[in-house]
Formats: C-alpha cells, sequence, structure tokens
C-alpha cells in the first residue's frame, strides 16, 4: 500500500473526533430539546450539523490526508448543490404565493 | 527499432504537495490521483454522485415544506416517545444518532487496525459496527411502524401536511436502505478479513485477484457516507 504510511494515526485521534461527535449531537438534541426557536435553531442546527460533517469527512474518511486533486474533486461539485438550493427556495415561495392566491375564499 | 527508450527511471519521484500538487497531478497524460488506490477513487465517486441522490431528496423535501399551504406536524412531537411517563421529545431519533456515530467511530478503527494488518482487531471491530447499524435498522423499523399506527401514510396523516408522510417514508427509507445495505457489506468483508484471506493474499470468488486491507478503507468511507448523511437528516428533517 502506497499509502500506508502516511495514514497510521494513532488510535487517540479517532477517539478525540469520536467525543466530539457525541458532543455536538448532544447539542444539536438540545437544541430541540430546550424548545430554542426561530432565526437562533435554525443558526445552531446549521452550525453543529455543518461541523459534525467535516469531522466525518476530514477525519473519519482521511480527507484531511488525502492530496488536494482529490479533495477538489469530491468536495467542490457538491457545494453546486446550493445553487440549486437557491433556485428551489424561489420556486418553492413562488409555489406557495400561488396557492395563497388559488385557495382564498 | 533497435533501440529502446527508457521512460521509466525505475523510482518515483516526490510530489509536490498542496496547489502546486493540485496542479501537478491535474496537468499532463497521467492518473489524476496519484498515490490513492483505485478502489478508493471509486468509491469515493460513487459517494459523490449517491451525495447528489441525497440532496435531491432533501431538496424536494424543502421544496414541499416551504410550498404546502397546511401547518407542517410539529416533528418534536410526532416522534416522542414516553417511557411510562412524560413523553421525551425526540428521544428515539436520538438515541438512533448516537447509535450511528458509535458505529462510525468503532469502523473508524477497524480502519486503523486494517492499516496495522491486525486481523483480529479488524474483524471485530467490523462485526460490532455491523451491530450497531443493524441495531439502527431494527429502531428505524420500530419507529415506522410506531408512525403507521399513528396513521401516517405517504399521501397523508392525521397530523398536517400531507407531504410529511411522503418525504419521512422516501427520505428515511432510502437512508434506511443503505444502512442494510452497508450492514451487508460489513459482514461480507469482515468474514473475509477473519478468514485471513488479505493475510496470505487468497485470491477472490468472484476477481479471481487477490486482495488486501485497502478494501476496509473503502468499505469504511461508504460506512462514513451514511452517517454522515444520517447528520444532514437528523439536521433537516427531525431538527428544523
Amino acid at each position: 500500500m502506497a499509502q500506508a504510511e502516511s495514514q497510521l494515526h494513532p488510535i487517540s485521534t479517532y477517539f478525540k473526533i469520536w467525543g466530539w461527535l457525541f458532543v455536538l449531537s448532544a447539542f444539536s438534541y438540545a437544541v430541540d430539546y430546550f424548545h430554542v426557536e426561530s432565526y437562533l435553531r435554525w443558526t445552531l442546527i446549521l452550525i453543529f450539523m455543518m461541523a459534525k460533517a467535516g469531522l466525518i469527512v476530514a477525519f473519519f474518511m482521511h480527507m484531511k490526508w488525502e492530496r488536494l486533486a482529490l479533495i477538489y474533486a469530491i468536495l467542490l461539485p457538491p457545494g453546486l448543490v446550493l445553487v440549486f438550493v437557491a433556485l428551489m427556495v424561489f420556486e418553492a415561495d413562488y409555489t406557495f404565493l400561488t396557492r395563497g392566491v388559488f385557495f382564498s375564499p | 527499432m533497435t533501440q529502446t527508450t527508457m521512460t521509466d527511471i525505475g523510482e518515483s519521484l516526490a510530489r509536490p504537495s498542496g496547489m502546486a500538487g493540485f496542479v501537478a497531478d491535474w496537468s499532463s497524460d497521467q492518473r489524476a490521483f496519484k498515490p490513492v488506490p483505485w478502489g478508493k477513487v471509486m468509491m469515493w465517486i460513487f459517494l459523490l454522485s449517491d451525495t447528489f441522490i441525497f440532496s435531491c431528496f432533501l431538496l424536494s423535501y424543502m421544496k414541499v415544506r416551504i410550498s404546502t399551504t397546511v401547518p407542517w406536524p410539529n416533528p418534536s412531537e410526532v416522534f416522542a416517545l414516553s417511557f411510562g411517563g412524560e413523553p421525551i421529545p425526540l428521544i428515539l431519533i436520538a438515541i438512533m444518532t448516537f447509535i450511528l456515530i458509535s458505529s462510525s467511530g468503532t469502523m473508524a478503527m477497524a480502519v486503523m487496525f486494517g492499516y496495522r494488518k491486525n486481523r483480529k482487531a479488524t474483524a471485530i471491530l467490523m462485526l460490532v459496527t455491523a451491530l450497531f447499524g443493524a441495531t439502527f435498522v431494527g429502531m428505524q423499523a420500530f419507529e415506522w411502524t410506531k408512525l403507521i399506527e399513528d396513521g401516517v401514510r405517504p399521501w397523508g396523516n392525521p397530523m398536517g401536511a400531507a407531504q410529511f408522510g411522503s418525504t419521512f417514508f422516501m427520505v428515511t427509507g432510502f437512508h434506511g436502505f443503505h444502512v442494510s445495505v452497508g450492514v451487508i457489506f460489513l459482514f461480507a468483508v469482515a468474514r473475509k478479513v477473519w478468514r485471513g484471506d488479505f493475510d496470505n493474499e487468497t485470491k477472490g470468488f468472484y476477481t479471481s485477484r487477490k486482495g488486501n486491507y485497502e478494501i476496509v478503507e473503502t468499505m469504511g468511507l461508504y460506512w462514513h457516507f451514511v452517517d454522515l448523511v444520517w447528520v444532514f437528516i437528523f439536521a433537516f428533517f427531525y431538527l428544523w
């Protein structure tokens, strides 16, 4: 294995990340448990979500130690989904408003 | 032709790293993903395509949730579970989340022991991962049963917007299917590791080629991806 020597990380690395994932999950559950609402709720959910996703991809999936060529090939394309999200938000708002007009008495 | 040109210098040159490495890897006629085993690259590309599938599911969920004029059922209450006393909001989903994260942890360690060619530890950790995964699927089956008993159907439910049921069954069903496939995949690879196929370089049944411990990491990528998708489903479907 060409990569073997570069992928030998001590077990403590994995335990640390594991611990962080538990803590972050507990935090995101706490957001629901303590009924945090509205913008604060959505911000917290997104922060914890991105932190967890980042830890999993970077450490558990070893992306942190890959070459830049692979990192860009895999991580940049999903970013384009955000364009799709923006399009669908406009589309959904339009549908919602149209329904409001159509179903109004 | 009496003379041949030596194109193979016999040793690999050190590759530049960082941005210079990125440019060097992609330019000229060569393999772009330098020291990466092909199985791992293929798994990454499969996961990228799977990312788009799940993105489309979550996007359609977002779209119907924004555009519905009927109130969306409160997931916090729908997925609450009572252990004799007051119902605890979202407790089953929280337990499922922790189980999946635990399985990701054991999988990461299985990969680590795979790199060290520790046969027993790798196989045992993979089996533990598979058992966590099976537990997750079991709890999901319980969750589905409970919701179906409560009258949630893909075309409607007593709590509010009809789209709740359709997106719920589609998104969690597809994710649960991924977990189930992962559990089977885990058992298959764990069996090979346990048998010592990768230490004795036994030829594969289908491919007739020698396998090695790289498959453990490839398998691990798939499993971590399943966990990764759950992070997004948990945030967008259950918490939002």
